[in-house]
């Protein structure tokens, strides 16, 4: 009931003054209600729940999570090697 | 269309990331540590992708309150009943919900016997239909937690500003710091830490839940979804827990802010306000739920229809109360999987995609 689908928006619209946007989900077109993200422009990753968009979605907060576990991964497999060598 | 999906998202289920997460996890731990998923969402992912077989026998997951269709209490789905029950009425919902037993019948079996019972994707999808039939009266189930609160608001607002005089909801939403208030006074609490539900932090921030981890020295983190989302929300818990430090830790910062959505909260506190309200299988939590302000009275369906008396009667044999409270796993009900499936449910939990029960019979825990 809570997921959240990860979309990039298209384009932005408004329909009886209320912020919309058609979101691309993986290919698949949906609009959904921007109303709590104005600043959202297309381009832009959202997280979107029963057609309504939560909050935009930070690539460089999302890449940096990404690199730190990259580096913690690789500095275990350096130190395996260590150990089996 | 996996190769549609950007590489930073695609890592999050890159499971050499994952692996390496989980190596972290046994080596921090040093003893038995029990910690709650509050989201059912994430109960059913942890068990779609075995994350709780290859964590440590030391940690113990607990699965939490956190799915709206399953907390919502007899005395609203039999109002919902009766309301969808009357000739010109179309009552809408979102899907999960036409299923969970009332105290004689569900949704599904309204629709069966002529009654008009609809499902929406979104609450908006709802108002769309009340436009489209103005000589009907559109009522929607508006449950969920606070991810699904604005919407529900921004459904209500939407009406308003299209003058629609034949649309109503029927305030069920609920809320997560009442819920981890009533969990941790409990006196059989187990619970040690939290992983708090992602897309409800989304919303709300997670300013609301440092006073609480304080008052019952309970670290928590916020958690997304995705494999890799989960393991580092309970690497995180178990680093504080290990190390005797109270915190609320962010562990899905592309998606939550400390602050949360300002103009979603802002939506929320215009429309609704909180109001006790009875959780099935639990009972009453002071404040723990949204009604309609004054100024949107007119917008709820209780205020709209007469729903009577109504008498409530609940399955002897289900223990969905103490599933939902953690106290109990679904495994451990004498009816699971034999009296109580998916097709033919006692309790709420065997219903949702959410449910502890459905997550427990999908993917084959049937004993513990």
């Amino acid at each position: 009931m809570c997921l959240g689908i990860p979309g990039k928006i298209e384009s932005v619209y408004e329909d009886h003054g209320t912020k919309m946007a058609k979101i691309d989900f993986g290919g698949v077109l949906r609009e959904a209600c921007i109303e709590v993200i104005p600043e959202a422009k297309p381009g832009d990753w959202t997280i979107v729940h029963a057609g309504f968009a939560l909050n935009l979605l930070s690539e460089e907060e999302a890449r940096e999570t990404l690199d730190i576990l990259e580096q913690m991964s690789e500095l275990a497999e350096l130190e395996d090697q260590e150990h089996s060598g | 269309m996996a190769e549609q999906t950007p590489d930073f998202l695609a890592g999050y289920r890159n499971a050499k990331l994952v692996k390496t997460v989980l190596a972290e996890i046994h080596q921090t731990v040093t003893q038995p540590w029990t910690l709650m998923e509050i989201c059912g969402g994430q109960t059913h992912a942890i068990m779609q992708y075995g994350l709780d077989q290859l964590l440590p026998p030391e940690i113990e997951l607990v699965h939490g309150p956190g799915c709206p269709v399953c907390v919502t209490s007899l005395e609203l789905i039999d109002q919902a009943l009766m309301i969808a029950k009357q000739p010109d009425v179309i009552f809408t919902s979102f899907g999960d919900m036409l299923r969970v037993p009332g105290s004689k019948e569900d949704l599904f079996s309204i629709r069966a016997a002529g009654g008009q019972v609809r499902v929406v994707y979104s609450p908006m999808d709802a108002v769309k239909i009340a436009a489209e039939n103005p000589d009907k009266q559109i009522v929607f189930f508006a449950i969920g937690f606070e991810t699904t609160a604005p919407a529900n608001a921004m459904a209500v607002i939407q009406a308003e500003k299209m003058g629609l005089d034949n649309f109503s909801i029927l305030p069920a939403n609920v809320l997560v710091p009442p819920a981890m208030h009533a969990i941790l006074s409990s006196p059989n609490n187990r619970i040690q830490g939290f992983l708090a539900a992602g897309h409800v932090c989304a919303i709300m921030g997670y300013w609301e839940y440092p006073p609480i981890a304080e008052q019952y020295q309970t670290p928590m983190a916020v958690t997304g979804f995705e494999p890799l989302d989960l393991v580092e929300g309970i690497l995180q818990t178990v680093k504080m827990l290990e190390e005797g430090r109270v915190a609320v830790e962010n562990a899905y910062s592309r998606v939550v802010t400390y602050e949360g959505n300002k103009i979603a909260q802002a939506m929320l506190a215009k429309v609704f306000k909180p109001v006790d309200r009875n959780w099935r299988g639990i009972g009453t939590i002071p404040l723990s739920g949204y009604g309609l302000q004054e100024a949107y009275q007119q917008f709820d369906a209780t205020q709209r229809f007469d729903t009577g008396s109504i008498q409530t009667e609940e399955s002897k044999i289900c223990i969905a109360g103490q599933v939902l409270q953690g106290i109990k796993k679904p495994s451990e009900c004498p009816a699971f999987g034999t009296l109580c499936t998916p097709q033919t449910p006692l309790g709420a939990p065997m219903v949702s995609s959410e449910g502890a029960c459905a997550a427990y019979y999908r993917y084959g825990r049937k004993k513990s």
